[in-house]
């Protein structure tokens, strides 16, 4: 590949969040002579991980939530600049952005999701919320939740998988519930799932809304909305069968975040970005990675902890391959935790590796599995977890 | 195969970069006793020591690669808690340390040898955590050492607790 001159020894990073920040900063501390701009549209980010809780009532606000990113420049280096993205010449080696071109000789792409709302006939995000992203989003639900009267009804439609976080939707019908339990008495939450069965920790979610919400969750497998009715408060089931909702959270099918697709890096499925196993490098472009959800990561889901796995598996074998040394053989983690009361927390773990003759991303076998239990003890480490994980993206 | 860099960067998502925690139960890693680091591992992998992530995370990896991981541990600059610890528990914790823990946990808990962790400036809270599962028998304790702790009483744990914690 043709690298400008200008790009040279540059490294640029698309998106301040779960994979960015973290591919940022493993590269500035493998090597301080490769210069690093992180480019982002927002002076801050709030972090999706624990918004439930906020929306559950468990957190007052969303500061605890929020970084900045000033601690991470100063600390290493790092040119961050705040700008929306607007495209990628991949020929010539440039970002082009809001505040101009950045040339680059590698590029990382770690931009999150955008939803296909196209596959959901009517849907206002400002009537109808996702929360998915978290933000005004996610204060909108938790307003509309607090507003709805006694005895309502919530709807929450779930998007066949892959999607963002997998069991963030079953943790978000617990979290509601426990909010109807306390403050909405007689009030109730109808789960629309377009899966099957419960995508993730299925056991875990069951014998929880057992445990606390009997009831209250009214969980409904196999049906995909397609058609949302804003005036009448209703959505529409493939078409015909009418659920009303006073408080209806519509969760809509995902795809790779906006720039990727404007940049060329999506596959023939026109959704996710295929990207080579050991480096995340895209399998459309030469000198640009993709991480995080946008990414095709094999068997690692699509969460805040793989992306931050993800952004130093790619950091590293960038410094590696920038200075030529021998690249890396790929390992990493996923956790994702999930509250399912105020106090009783579950787990599900991973290891990831590549599998050397198919060289498909792979779950490391026995490495997977979730808890045995509701555990008053992981509420207390999940805590801890999303205190640091905030902490390693903005320091 | 993968380097200890890799394999030890993925474990910073918890126990912070460079194993730094930034609590306040998250264990920090940096400095960590080696010989400790991989008996821990082991024991998690055994399913001897319980526990809720680690027991599972553990069977992701190799023993070759766990050493290489409480190698790269060990190198890093320890990092000490910062949460307020009670100074009248802290003096009653050194005494409680001068009686039962000194002969192993050496110099306040920042030496270790052999198989003895450092606990000194570990999170208040997950001393506590693991304090708690000594006391109700979930962690096991060494039979050499549960003669010395054997009659502490759970206030006299918690003192040695705010003590081995305000260890800088
Ligand atoms: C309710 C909920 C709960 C969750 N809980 C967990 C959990 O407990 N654990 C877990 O591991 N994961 C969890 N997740 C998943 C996690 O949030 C995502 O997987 C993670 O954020 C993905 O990281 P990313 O870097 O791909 O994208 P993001 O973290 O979304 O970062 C993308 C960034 O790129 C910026 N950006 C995008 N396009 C442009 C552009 N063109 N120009 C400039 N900037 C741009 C965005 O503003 C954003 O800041 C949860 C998700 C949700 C919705
Ligand atoms: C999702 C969170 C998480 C991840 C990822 C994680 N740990 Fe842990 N670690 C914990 C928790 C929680 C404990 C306490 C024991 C338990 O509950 O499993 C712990 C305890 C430990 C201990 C014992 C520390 C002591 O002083 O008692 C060691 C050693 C350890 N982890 C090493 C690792 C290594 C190595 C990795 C990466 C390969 C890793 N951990 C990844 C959460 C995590
Ligand atoms: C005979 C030796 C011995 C004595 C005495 C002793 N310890 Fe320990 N301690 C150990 C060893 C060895 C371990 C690691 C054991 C394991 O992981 O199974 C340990 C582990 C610990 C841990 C867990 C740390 C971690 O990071 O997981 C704590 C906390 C602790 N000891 C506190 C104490 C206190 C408090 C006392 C005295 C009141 C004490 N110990 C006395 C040998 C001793």
């Amino acid at each position: 590949a043709t690298t400008n001159k200008a790009g040279a020894r540059k490294v640029v990073v698309i998106g301040g969040g779960y994979g960015g920040t973290i591919a940022a900063k493993y590269l500035r501390m493998q090597d301080p002579t490769i210069e690093v701009t992180l480019i982002e549209r927002n002076d801050h980010f709030i972090s999706c991980p624990f918004s439930n809780l906020y929306i559950g009532g468990l957190l007052p606000d969303l500061s605890s939530l929020t970084i900045k990113y000033d601690q991470l420049a100063a600390n290493h280096g790092i040119k961050v600049v705040q700008a929306e993205v607007t495209g990628i010449d991949a020929k010539a080696h440039i970002v082009k952005t809001s505040a101009g071109d950045f040339p680059y000789e590698k590029c990382v792409v770690s931009p999150g999701i955008e939803f296909r709302t196209n596959e959901i006939k009517g849907y206002d995000d400002q009537i109808m919320p996702h929360a998915w992203k978290a933000g005004p989003q996610t204060v909108l639900l938790r307003k509309q939740l607090e507003a709805m009267k006694p005895g309502g009804t919530v709807v929450l439609s779930i998007p066949l998988a892959p999607f963002r976080c997998p069991p963030g939707p079953y943790e978000r019908t617990s979290m509601i519930a426990m909010y109807l339990k306390q403050h909405k008495p007689g009030s109730k939450i109808i789960v629309l799932d377009a899966n099957p069965d419960i995508v993730s920790k299925k056991g875990l979610f069951l014998k929880g809304w057992k445990k606390h919400y009997q009831g209250i969750i009214d969980y409904r497998p196999a049906k995909k909305v397609t058609e949302v009715d804003n005036k009448n408060m209703t959505v529409l089931i493939e078409g015909i069968e009418e659920v009303k909702g006073d408080v209806i959270n519509i969760i809509p099918p995902q795809k790779a975040g906006h720039i990727a697709h404007v940049a060329g890096l999506v596959g023939p499925d026109g959704k996710w970005c295929p990207v080579r196993s050991f480096d995340f490098e895209s399998r459309n472009h030469p000198d640009i990675h993709v991480i995080g959800d946008s990414s095709i990561a094999g068997a690692m889901p699509k969460s805040g902890y793989s992306a931050n796995s993800e952004a130093k598996v790619c950091a590293t074998n960038i410094v590696a391959m920038m200075n030529g040394r021998k690249m890396t053989e790929m390992s990493a983690i996923n956790t994702c935790y999930s509250y399912l009361s105020a106090t009783e927390a579950v787990s599900v773990t991973g290891v990831y590796r590549v599998n050397a003759s198919s060289q498909a991303i792979e779950a490391v076998p026995g490495s997977v599995g979730v808890s045995a239990d509701l555990s008053e003890t992981e509420a207390m480490y999940a805590e801890s977890w999303i205190k640091n994980i905030l902490v390693e993206m903005s320091t | 195969p993968p380097t200890a860099e890799i394999l030890s960067y993925a474990c910073a998502g918890c126990h912070g970069t460079n194993g730094a925690s930034a609590g306040p139960s998250m264990p920090s890693l940096a400095g960590q006793s080696k010989v400790f680091f991989i008996d821990a591992m082991k024991k998690f992998k055994s399913g001897e020591r319980s526990g809720t992530v680690m027991t599972r995370l553990v069977k992701g990896y190799s023993d070759e690669q766990i050493v290489a991981m409480a190698d790269f541990f060990a190198k890093q600059k320890p990092a000490a808690q910062t949460t307020a610890v009670d100074p009248a528990l802290v003096a009653q914790g050194k005494v409680v340390y001068d009686n039962a823990c000194k002969r192993c946990h050496l110099e306040n808990g920042k030496e270790f040898e052999e198989d003895t962790p450092v606990v000194a400036g570990q999170w208040l809270k997950y001393l506590q955590i693991q304090m708690g599962e000594f006391r109700d028998g979930k962690r096991k304790i060494s039979e050499k050492k549960a003669e010395k702790v054997k009659s502490l009483t759970a206030a006299e744990w918690e003192a040695a607790a705010h003590f081995y914690a305000s260890q800088k």
